[in-house]
């Protein structure tokens, strides 16, 4: 029963990573009605800013700002020059153009910056919490800084008039036209969000993981399985989608004997797409119903 | 005839294409003759390539077979039937282990061995398409993903490893080419691997064009009515991602054959997102696209990487991003908005015919 608990308080720590970056895939999904394939990428290269930021001898929290607000401009600029152009075009050449941007980032990082892994501070601390060894307090920290976010982000969309403005560009984006809404600006602003809290995931993971081009690589695919997990249409089943992922492939990893270890990553997403079967939706979201 | 009533017949022309009624149909005979031509001369001179060619770039144009019959496999099942895949390189892997165990451990000749890398990905498709029937756009992506990212890791699975061989992989030898014919190995493995593609391509051509063909299209196109007009879409769907992986899976045999080695790493889901990028970039649901997209699969990342090491990446995204500007629906888009401008620009003399 002990060894359960630490494993499920193991699975939470790593959780926390994927509910992350399971919030921001949510994000650009409800702002662009697909997923971005360079989402971990832009959070890689934000981190990337703020390490340098740092180097250059800036305090930590103003680092983490200053790259808060550059890769909110920077997730502006994208829609505005990549993805704006080819809005019409068909979601396959769109994913497409994201894989490209995918591959411009990660090597471009990897020239400024090269390969090398590079540690990342965290203002937590690493120090050990509840006596055990499997959940510090930068990972607590960060399980904080996730539930936060996703506080904000509940009351931006239920309490402010952009979030309302925001929520009906992407459910129907002809009527919100019609009242005046400027769609288009609320995609941008979506992009932007989406920058701005992979940028904030980018720099919570990166004290874990440690800094690398490549770092975000499998961090997004948890992130994305537990994003579909929760269901894309829900921020909140996001993050407890993340969280989910952790835990399962942590505790699977445990305690299915014989070959758990060397499979968990496999038995994690085949109980997921299990999930999938009787819920097509996600655990928490809402089944799309179309005009037919 | 005048230029001006010319053009009104142009324009009723196009506007007519459509529906292959009466007018439309010596358009019709006269645009197939084309294509047959058009075949034809691509055969020859794909024929003819390996006399002229680097001993290098004919092992290269192999490859590119090798994927644009991969890429074919993955556009059935997207292009034609509209649902999405990550998972083909775990189709790819399977196909291709399947050769090398049947070649490596029981020393069977490697021609016997695509049928059996067909089947096993036939029946591993249709059941994974029955799952995949539940789920759409997203979720199947991270379902057939989930396949993708499996398949390294079971066949690097201890148990399976006298079979797999492990981490190591596999290592077979490559076939000579028999009868004594006075070419090499390589030119021969060619020839052998053009005329697998030309018979699954015609295949695929002819069930696109057929009846089944069509109720694939129409389960792409709405299910809802595809159902009503009485199509099983239950048995097309999973059937279509059967056939699907059986050709990926025959893609991946040939590839192993060519290739001579078979590594779990190779299979992992970056492949996949190769064969959607050729997909892409040929046009989805076009069938000579993927030709196009195999060249750009095999050919471009070189190119990037010649121009600069450090960078090949942003060179590779770069070309990527001005081909999607350039042509939203892919090369066979681009071909056929091409092509209805060039009908439509008026030529009188061309019409006098």
């Amino acid at each position: 029963m002990e060894l359960l608990l630490q494993q499920v308080l193991a699975g939470l720590a790593t959780g926390g990573i994927y509910a992350c970056m399971a919030l921001a895939v949510v994000m650009i999904y409800q702002a662009i009605d697909h997923l971005n394939f360079a989402q971990g990428e832009m959070a890689m290269f934000s981190t990337f800013i703020a390490w340098q930021l740092i180097q250059w001898g800036l305090p930590y929290w103003v680092a983490f700002a200053i790259t808060v607000v550059v890769s909110f401009v920077a997730g502006i600029l994208i829609d505005r020059v990549l993805f704006r152009p080819i809005q019409n075009a068909p979601i396959l050449s769109q994913v497409v153009a994201f894989i490209a941007l995918f591959s411009i980032l990660n090597s471009s990082a990897g020239q400024i910056w090269d390969f090398t892994i590079k540690s990342f501070p965290t203002p937590f601390g690493h120090t050990s919490l509840f006596g055990s060894t499997l959940i510090d307090t930068h990972e607590a920290g960060m399980i904080g800084v996730t539930l936060g976010m996703l506080g904000l982000l509940y009351l931006f969309f239920r309490r402010t008039r952009l979030g309302l403005a925001m929520r009906a560009a992407a459910a129907n984006p002809e009527s919100a036209r019609l009242v005046g809404i400027r769609v288009g600006w609320m995609t941008a602003l979506g992009w932007g969000m989406a920058a701005a809290i992979g940028a904030v995931a980018g720099m919570l993971i990166a004290p874990v993981v440690f800094l690398e081009p490549n770092m975000m690589l499998g961090v997004l695919l948890y992130g994305f399985a537990g994003a579909v997990l929760g269901g894309m249409t829900s921020p909140g089943g996001a993050v407890a989608g993340g969280f989910a992922v952790g835990v399962i492939e942590n505790v699977a990893g445990t305690f299915i004997p014989y070959f758990g270890r060397e499979l968990k990553l496999t038995i994690a997403l085949i109980l997921i797409v299990a999930v999938l079967m009787v819920r097509p939706s996600g655990i928490f979201g809402r089944q799309a119903v179309t005009r037919v | 005839m005048t230029a001006p009533s010319d053009e009104v017949a142009a324009k009723e022309g196009v506007a007519r294409t459509p529906a292959p009624a009466r007018v439309g149909r010596s358009a019709i005979v006269r645009g197939d003759r084309g294509r047959r031509l058009a075949i034809l001369a691509a055969v020859i001179a794909a024929l003819l390539i390996p006399i002229f060619a680097r001993g290098f770039l004919t092992f290269q144009l192999t490859q590119v077979m090798v994927y644009a019959l991969a890429i074919l496999g993955l556009n059935l099942l997207t292009g034609f039937n509209g649902q999405f895949s990550l998972g083909h390189s775990a189709f790819y892997g399977i196909g291709a282990y399947t050769t090398a165990i049947m070649m490596s451990r029981w020393d069977i000749p490697y021609f016997w061995t695509l049928p059996a890398a067909g089947g096993v990905c036939f029946a591993v498709g249709f059941l994974f398409g029955l799952p995949a029937l539940r789920l759409q756009g997203l979720y199947l992506a991270l379902a057939t993903f989930a396949l993708a990212i499996a398949m390294p890791q079971i066949l690097k699975f201890q148990p399976l490893e006298s079979f797999t061989g492990g981490v190591q992989g596999l290592v077979i030898d490559k076939p000579d080419p028999p009868f004594g014919l006075p070419i090499d190995a390589d030119q021969w493995l060619y020839y052998f691997t053009l005329a697998v593609l030309l018979v699954m391509f015609a295949g695929a051509a002819n069930l696109v064009r057929s009846r089944t063909g069509r109720a694939i299209m129409a389960i792409r196109d709405n299910p809802i009515a595809a159902a009503a007009m009485g199509i099983n879409t239950a048995l097309y769907k999973t059937l279509t991602f059967g056939v699907s992986a059986l050709y990926t899976g025959v893609a991946g045999a040939l590839g192993a054959i060519v290739v001579q080695f078979v590594a779990p790493d190779s299979f992992n889901f970056l492949l996949s997102i190769s064969f959607l990028v050729g997909l892409v970039i040929g046009g989805v649901g076009s069938i000579p696209g993927c030709l196009v997209g195999g060249l750009f699969v095999l050919f471009v990342p070189n190119i990037a990487e010649s121009v600069s090491t450090g960078l090949a990446g942003v060179i590779y995204g770069v070309i990527l991003l001005l081909v999607i500007f350039v042509m939203p629906a892919g090369t066979a888009g681009f071909a056929r908005i091409l092509f209805a401008r060039l009908l439509r620009s008026p030529k009188p003399e061309g019409r006098s015919r």
